[in-house]
């Protein structure tokens, strides 16, 4: 059954139905929205876990199995799940597990080089709406073709970070003198190609580390790597379709939307799975500027990022190229069902004063943060009231009855704006011109109605603002 | 270790492995096949012994056989048929068609999902069209650096783009109009249009300044100066006197682009209220496209729905997209000077907005409104590579492993 079609009903039919509120919902219809919703997990069903309920519980795991297997990759708090996607589609529910981005690193790179590259990708953090956006793994590369070296490197980058790390070398010794000093880690190993599965497969078992398929840009090898490691009992597989650029970038993009279809829309066992792309592979043209090749990273990332790769290693470390790509991912895995919203307060801008101006707008995230990037980008000294309108746009709120004079008021209470300034005139949006002569009754404060977009913010300031 | 849980129990049985399923078991190292009978015969038999009545051995619980050879499977794509599709739109007019563009546009026309290869192809590639302003206004400092010495002259600028940004089309702002900033009357702005008309022969667009009375107004004078160029307008909102923004497009043989905020509803209630006078080919909508960090989710998700509707048969939403890439630049990502780590804004501007622009293109956006050259140029490429035929050699996708960078 398709995640999007499951109904509470199907869930609640199989739960113990006790309402024993031991998981902290009032009864179990109400537990069995929240599993449909996924913001709960079955282990919080404590009867569940009894032994009477053993098949049930079987049953419930499997229908809220998503379609695409999660898996995890490294140990420990840097560890990172990916895959565990429910829909092809984010508007259908919301994408689980952002992305994993991994930086590279080659086994030839120079000492003080490897560890500039661990630190930029441990340290590289960007503040974004109150969530710190950082990269989430190291591929070290066999470019030496020679195990024992790539072993050292190994180590060393194992005892420096506790980074979760991908070994790439198609060659299954070299891939063994890394697992012998780090197998334990939970490494990824890439790949598994229809030459070296075999081997490859035993070290999976072996080491338990999950393993990457490559079917060398051909989907029936790809296909059939997967069937033959999961009968071989491998279970933690990633499947690389093969990134190619340039004119082979249709071709790419083709390949991870239909595999995703496969597993997310036609139910396909075998390629349920996540998918990971490779933007490292720009570099394999040589280009006279550096720039060329970083730019088309950079914007092929962007587009695996939004068709369905689940994993993905670049070379890359300049921020110009990491910065949109990670906002971008920030942005895709929001879920798509609630509005994103700010925290209310009264927030101040530049150095304001008793007389500096008081500005009124609503916790909408993205109505906050394009206010309050126009009144930064213009240097302005004034107040922020935002009211709490349960995340919605101004022109929305207003027309929904969310932004109200009433509210209005009570913001001005709560957060004492009065204390603030000594004046008693606040500017409203534009969009929400019709409430001026309530909030002006509600408040006993003075409005003026601002533009309607707040780019006009500082024009508006400048010629009707006298304090 | 043995499959079987009795000794040759294919013998006892009689029962004959077919030649193809002999080769399937051989990929299992661990099966001893010596004492089977390799006749004719299928497993079928084997598998369903109620069918022929003989009492078979029950395979054993399954031991988990590691197979010795790769199991050869195929990858079956599942290729979709779509009852709905996208209308063409047709943009400019050459001498013989009553205008005086020295090219036309099509825009539309989809009936797969975008670059979707496996089903099919665009049969038009995205248009980029890029912004020229007919007054001086704010631009960041990698973009204005670009134009800095057309500021202020739109019939230069518009050369420009064509000449050297290799611009489809050229999407005229008359933001001066703005009872706010100029008030440029109507009669002067058609003749900041026509001037532009003049300097580049490709297809234009006209754009207002968002208000909807003095908009309407200055519409209705550029429509009839530059009747039958099939210019587009944008654009037509629902706070705008429909009717008569759309009787007027009609009349002149234009086309719009409808706008609305973010919301597939209001989307499909202003092509209904269009669709009272317009033709569907007149029309291309635009659900808003927010900056890259900037709500780019919302536009993105509403885009990608607004396409997948129309192409499952929502008959309200089947038209060409437009996106306002520009407004890329109203995140400070784009624009400011970050910490020296996040690299220097005059690559990571045109990136974003190359990342707001490609990310729309895969939710199906026909018509793009943009600004940077490296950005028009990204998407350019983008979409020559994404809409080209591959040669037939596979390239090698693992090639990146032993890489020496």
């Amino acid at each position: 059954m398709a995640t999007k079609e499951l109904s509470p009903i199907d869930v609640y039919a199989l739960l113990p139905k006790t309402n024993c509120k031991l998981c902290g919902e009032e009864n179990c219809m109400a537990f069995a929205t929240k599993i449909v919703n996924r913001v709960v997990e079955l282990e919080l069903c404590k009867p569940l876990l009894e032994k009477q309920y053993a098949q049930s519980l079987l049953k419930l795991e499997e229908m809220l199995r998503p379609p695409v297997r999660e898996i995890t990759l490294g140990t420990g708090e840097r560890a990172v799940a990916i895959g565990g996607k429910l829909v092809m589609y984010r508007h259908q529910f919301v994408y689980f597990n952002p992305t994993a981005i991994a930086v590279e690193i080659g086994d030839e790179a120079p000492a003080d080089e490897i560890e500039h590259r661990i630190t930029a990708v441990e340290s590289l953090s960007y503040d974004y709406i109150g969530q710190k956006l950082k990269l989430d793994l190291i591929a070290l590369r066999c470019t030496s073709n020679d195990a024992r070296k790539f072993g050292t490197v190994a180590k060393q980058v194992s005892d420096r970070t506790r980074l979760p790390v991908i070994l790439c070398s198609l060659n299954p010794d070299i891939l063994e003198a890394a697992l012998v000093v780090m197998g334990k880690a939970r490494p990824l190993l890439y790949a598994a190609t229809s030459e070296n599965w075999k081997e490859i497969a035993e070290l999976a078992l072996m080491y338990s580390c999950p393993v990457a398929a490559s079917g060398e840009g051909d989907l029936d090898v790809l296909n059939s790597l997967a069937s033959t490691l999961m009968e071989y009992g491998v279970e933690d597989i990633v499947l690389d379709p093969g990134t190619l650029p340039g004119e082979r970038i249709g071709q790419t993009l083709d390949n991870f939307t239909m595999l995703r279809r496969a597993a997310c829309e036609e139910g396909n066992k075998v390629l349920a799975f996540p998918l990971m792309g490779t933007p490292i592979s720009v570099w394999s043209q040589r280009r006279e500027v550096p720039e060329v090749a970083k730019w088309e990273e950079a914007y092929l990332t962007s587009a695996l990022i939004t068709r369905y790769a689940d994993l993905l290693i670049i070379h890359s470390l300049d921020g110009w190229v990491i910065l949109p790509n990670l906002v971008w991912r920030q942005n895709l895995y929001t879920d798509p069902r609630k509005p994103v919203a700010v925290d209310p307060v009264l927030k101040a801008f530049g150095k304001p004063d008793q007389a500096s101006p008081l500005l009124c707008t609503t916790n909408f995230a993205l109505t906050y943060y394009t206010v309050a990037s126009d009144i930064e980008a213009a240097g302005i000294s004034c107040y922020l009231l935002v009211v709490d309108t349960e995340g919605i746009s101004v022109e929305s709120a207003v027309a929904g009855r969310k932004l109200t004079a009433d509210k209005v008021a009570e913001s001005i209470r709560t957060f004492k704006a009065s204390e603030k300034v000594s004046h008693r005139a606040m500017i409203i949006p534009g969009r929400a011109a019709r409430l001026s002569g309530e909030i002006e009754e509600a408040t006993g404060w003075k409005v003026m109605v601002g533009p309607v977009d707040s780019s006009g913010i500082p024009k508006f300031l400048q010629e009707k603002w006298k304090s | 270790m043995v499959l079987l849980p009795e000794e040759n129990a294919e013998k006892k049985v009689g029962l004959k492995f077919s030649p193809k399923m002999l080769e399937l078991l051989s990929k299992y190292s661990e099966i001893e096949l010596e004492d089977v009978e390799m006749e004719i015969g299928d497993l079928e038999i084997w598998l369903q012994p109620s069918v022929t009545g003989v009492q078979v051995p029950r395979v054993a619980p399954p031991v988990k056989v590691k197979p010795s050879e790769l199991l050869k499977t195929e990858f079956h794509r599942s290729l979709r048929q779509y009852p709905g599709s996208i209308v063409e739109v047709r943009l400019g007019a050459t001498r013989a068609e009553g205008g005086t563009r020295g090219n036309v546009v099509i825009i539309g026309g989809e009936k797969v999902p975008p670059f979707y290869l496996s089903e099919g192809m665009m049969p038009h590639a995205p248009i980029i069209s890029l912004d020229v302003f007919d007054t001086e206004i704010k631009l960041a400092k990698a973009v204005r650096m670009h134009v800095e010495e057309v500021l202020g002259d739109p019939a230069e600028w518009a050369r420009l783009c064509v000449e050297k940004f290799g611009a489809d089309m050229v999407n005229l702002h008359l933001v001066s109009i703005d009872p706010l900033i100029k008030d440029t009357p109507p009669a002067a702005a058609a003749k900041i249009v026509e001037k532009v008309l003049q300097a580049v022969d490709v297809p234009l667009t006209i754009g207002g300044c968002g208000d909807p009375q003095k908009d309407l107004k200055v519409f209705e004078k550029v429509a009839e100066v530059t009747h039958g160029e099939r210019i587009l307008f944008n654009s037509v909102t629902l706070d705008m006197d429909v009717k008569k923004t759309a009787e007027v497009i009609r009349k002149f043989g234009h086309a719009t682009i409808a706008f609305t905020s973010m919301d597939m509803n209001r989307a499909r209630e202003l092509n209904r209220k269009l669709y009272e006078y317009l033709p569907r080919e007149d029309i291309v909508i635009d659900t808003t496209t927010a900056a890259l960090g900037y709500g780019l989710d919302y536009a993105f998700s509403i885009m990608e729905r607004t396409r997948l509707a129309a192409l499952m048969g929502d008959n309200e939403l089947q038209h060409p997209m437009a996106s306002g890439t520009t407004n890329a630049w109203a995140a400070r990502e784009a624009w400011m000077s970050l910490a020296p780590e996040w690299g220097p804004r005059e690559l990571r501007g045109p990136m974003w907005e190359s990342v707001t622009a490609l990310t729309l293109l895969l939710t199906g956006v026909d018509y793009f409104m943009m600004m940077h050259p490296a950005a028009v140029k990204t998407v350019r490429d983008v979409t020559a590579q994404l809409t080209s035929t591959p040669k037939e050699d596979h390239g090698n996708p693992t090639s990146w492993v032993t890489l020496r960078i």
